[in-house]
């Protein structure tokens, strides 16, 4: 093991295990007011008029019309009001928010508002859909004429569901407005994403508006883009508070109901084959944007061009659209658009194989791609690409050949088994030139008289270990002790924008640029002197450049791999099925502490599990979010998987902080498809299309097939 | 007038004069302001909010002040002071148990429930032990493999 992946105490391990790290609801609600929004009942409605009740004395309400700058969130378009306007677009769409002293107060006044609507008709079904926010299309190689040579065309459809991040603090902030400066803190990702757009939205000059993370409870993306959509709210009440604190806690109900979750999808894939090859695939990607467009195009852009998964596949074409319905709008969640095109190209090749007689994991052998091979988007995979080594490692630990060829003789009793195996990549940080273009990151070190260094980013510790990674890479070429080197959570007024924490970005890019600016800061370093080194983003020399126009070119720089097996055990009486076993090999290349990377891995691989089976979310006929606590939102605990085994795998990248590549989202991206084709082996060999595949689905499946 | 009850916080004899029907979490965290006892959900699914009471986890959103009349209540706040808190926080330090730090507090108060009724938990038991309390980051593994570091290191502590 290199000496820098060597586990370290991490930095923010003390104040969290001892109780007093403070989150943002920790914060002393002396003298502070409390919102609650109110919302749309309606999927869709015109706003015709609000009637207040009467207001005690401090007490207010604000709405779109106190919005002094434009009644937009600033996330990549920006079509999201900070209130709603002469429309409502979804369940929950906030139309005003109700501002008193203390919480009971507060509920009651809100409750107490009455709204006049018109509903209008909405559109609830993915299959439905009108709008088309976002449309794509890319290829290569002549599609049509290898689908005319074909042997045989396959076609299948796949869906995948909603799946809700579920950190374990809900979303929050705090806004105050004194001496004409509008200062904003609480739970997020991007705290630069936040600053934008209340800047935006006050009609404020950036050095007005002053935001601040506190000790944030998990994110997942969850808290990448919907804290712009808070922090403006709240900041549009701060405004008109006269200088008090306005906070707005959500409670878990309201959370898991309206905010961001991932994007259900249905995907379409038509796959010719000749000579037992997989010789061209068209595949058609729609995923459900509900309401308003935040982060859908760049997710969809991550999801098609991760649509042929990790195959050379030489004769491509694949459309992809973000549609609206009157739903709540679905954001970034850990994977970011490409665990639903994964699902989908990892299932076809197994029921391909299946079809063909071939063994799957042998089938999808005979196409994956190697270090020179055309990714989708013509770009290149320039480094190894460790899938073989990966396999073999998985095998070893899983047993999955001598299993596989067991379940898939006729099985008996009550219990049956199954068990899959599942290959994918995650692109490692943004899409394109997004690095490039739009983010332009900057560090800064401080380095003190006394010898301290602190670095300077926007990266925010969201349970990642972040602050611990980035230190240990500065004290190790400052060849300093760690101790010596601190990170804070990040305040505008105080850090560059060094980008958001976000694509499994912060410590592959930012990591390296603090890595360059250590060495500068080492070759200047003088004693007793207080000093101050900066660094930029540089795109690396060997990036065939990206066009988004065209999706051509590197779409990553690098990619992380992953191989996952699930095992399963299904009760035939119950339907109930139980993981036995989940195995999986993780490249990230260098890790830059092995327990950190370890724990990323784990959770993820977790997440991924749920997001398989029992993390079920779903709306009813009006359009409502029936998922909404954690009674009717499961996620794993701790007896669920007791059997769930990560190994690492090192391919170093040459452009990262000692070979460090994206770790974050890796490991949840696959699993569905592994888990599946376990199940699907379980259940007599029957074709399955969609995830998570809950009991109830394994109850009907059982009646068709035994 | 209000009648006042007693109970024992974190070691000292306390006072309390507010309803019998509030809910502990929020009393511990507004009037005492113990913030390190989490509110996750308020509808006792998470534990993020599991404090000790009378030797026994409990989740405070679910536990009325009334029931708390007489009792013995131990929080993070309290229970970082022990020697066994130092074992298990060095524990759970080796192998960087610790992510978002959101579920932590109810997840020591927890392990130190399973300890204290077992010192030399089987893997399972500990998993079971900690079932009550979710942690959406880590994947469990490693906040059991630090209980049963705590169990070891910690010999007789427990």
């Amino acid at each position: 093991m290199k000496e820098i992946s060597k586990s370290v105490r991490k930095k923010d391990h003390a104040s969290k295990m001892s109780g007093g790290a403070k989150y943002v609801a920790d914060w002393s609600a002396d003298g502070a007011l409390y919102g609650r929004l109110v919302r749309s009942p309606y999927a869709r409605a015109r706003v015709l008029d609000i009637h207040l009740p009467e207001m005690p004395e401090g007490c207010f309400a604000v709405d779109r019309r106190d919005v002094s700058g434009e009644n937009r969130v600033h996330i990549v378009m920006d079509d999201t009001p900070v209130y709603a306007g002469e429309t409502v677009e979804y369940i929950g769409d906030p139309v005003l928010m109700v501002v008193g002293h203390d919480e009971k107060e507060t509920a009651r006044l809100a409750k107490a508002v009455k709204v006049d609507y018109e509903e209008l008709p909405a559109i609830l079904n993915i299959r439905d859909y009108e709008t088309v926010f976002f449309d794509y299309n890319y290829g290569k190689g002549d599609a049509q004429k290898a689908f005319a040579e074909a042997d045989k065309v396959y076609e299948e459809e796949f869906q995948t569901g909603y799946q809700e991040q579920a950190y374990l603090e809900t979303q929050g902030m705090i806004a105050q407005y004194r001496d004409g400066k509008m200062t904003v803190h609480g739970s997020m990702q991007c705290p630069y994403y936040v600053h934008g757009a209340i800047a935006k939205a006050l009609g404020f000059t950036p050095d007005k508006v002053r935001v601040m993370q506190d000790t944030t409870g998990g994110g997942f993306g969850g808290k990448e883009a919907y804290p712009s959509i808070l922090a403006c709210q709240t900041a549009v009440a701060a405004y008109k508070a006269g200088g008090k604190p306005v906070r707005v806690i959500y409670d878990r109900r309201e959370d898991m109901e309206f905010t961001s979750k991932r994007h259900p999808s249905l995907c379409t894939y038509k796959v010719a084959v000749k000579d037992g090859k997989v010789i061209a695939m068209d595949i058609d990607i729609l995923f459900n944007s509900g309401g308003f467009t935040t982060l859908s195009a760049v997710v969809l852009q991550r999801g098609i061009i991760a649509a042929s998964g990790v195959y050379n596949i030489p004769n491509l074409n694949v459309r992809g659209r973000a549609v609206k319905t009157n739903t709540v709008p679905t954001g970034a969640y850990r994977g970011f658009g490409a665990p639903q095109t994964f699902f989908a190209v990892e299932t076809v090749m197994n029921h391909i194989a299946k079809d063909l007689g071939v063994e799957p994991l042998e089938f999808k052998k005979n196409h994956m791609a190697k270090q020179g091979d055309a990714t989708s988007t013509s770009g290149k995979y320039h480094f190894p690409v460790p899938l073989p080594d990966m396999i073999e490692e998985v095998e070893k630990a899983s047993g999955y050949y001598a299993k596989r060829e067991e379940y898939r003789k006729p099985q008996t009793g009550r219990y049956r088994r199954g068990i899959g195996i599942s290959l994918w990549f995650h692109g490692a940080g943004f899409t394109g030139s997004g690095e490039r273009d739009f983010i332009k990151a900057v560090v800064k070190l401080h380095k003190f008289a006394d010898g301290k260094v602190e670095v300077l980013v926007s990266q925010t510790d969201i349970g990642q270990g972040i602050k611990t990674t980035l230190s240990k890479i500065v004290a190790n070429e400052l060849n300093v002790p760690l101790d010596k080197v601190f990170c804070e959570n990040p305040d505008t007024d105080h850090v560059p924008d060094s980008g958001p924490t976000v694509a499994s970005r912060s410590l592959m890019t930012v990591g390296e640029l603090l890595r360059r600016a250590a060495i500068k800061l080492r070759g200047q370093w003088v004693d007793g002197e207080e000093q101050m080194v900066e660094e930029h983003f540089k795109e690396p020399d060997f990036i065939i450049p990206f066009y988004i126009e065209k999706f051509r070119g590197d779409a990553y720089p690098t990619y992380a791999w992953a191989v996952a097996a699930v095992e399963l055990k299904v009760d035939t009486l119950t339907g109930v099925h139980e993981v036995v076993g989940a195995w999986g090999s993780f490249d990230v290349g260098t890790s830059i502490d092995l327990n950190i990377v370890v724990g990323q891995m784990e959770g993820g691989f977790l997440q991924g599990l749920g997001y398989s089976s029992m993390e079920q979310m779903d709306t009813d006929a009006k359009g409502r979010i029936r998922n909404n606590s954690y009674s009717d939102y499961i996620i794993p605990t701790s007896v669920d998987v007791p059997n769930l085994q990560v190994i690492m795998h090192e391919e170093e990248y040459p452009d990262g902080p000692y070979g460090a590549k994206g770790a974050g989202e890796l490991p949840l991206v696959g699993v569905p498809a592994a888990y599946i084709s376990a199940m699907e082996q379980a259940l007599n060999g029957v074709n399955l299309y969609h995830a998570p595949f809950s009991t109830e689905d394994t109850m009907k499946a059982l009646r068709e097939v035994l | 007038m209000a009648d006042s009850m007693t109970f024992i916080l974190n070691g000292k004899e306390t006072v309390y004069s507010g309803s019998a029907t509030a809910r502990l979490l929020d009393v511990l965290r507004n009037e005492y302001n113990l913030t390190g006892v989490k509110c996750g959900c308020k509808e006792g699914e998470c534990g993020a909010c599991s404090v000790i009471l009378d030797g026994r986890l409990v989740n405070s959103c679910m536990t009325a002040m009334g029931r708390v009349a007489g009792s013995g209540v131990v929080t993070i706040e309290g229970y970082r002071e022990t020697e066994r808190f130092k074992a298990l926080d060095k524990a759970y330090a080796s192998v960087s148990a610790v992510q978002c730090g959101f579920c932590i507090p109810g997840m020591v108060l927890a392990s130190e429930c399973i300890l204290s009724k077992n010192a030399h938990p089987t893997e399972e038991e500990i998993r079971e032990g900690i079932s009550g309390n979710l942690c959406r980051c880590t994947g469990y593994n490693a906040i059991v493999k630090a209980i049963g570091i705590a169990a070891k290191e910690g010999d007789g502590l427990w």
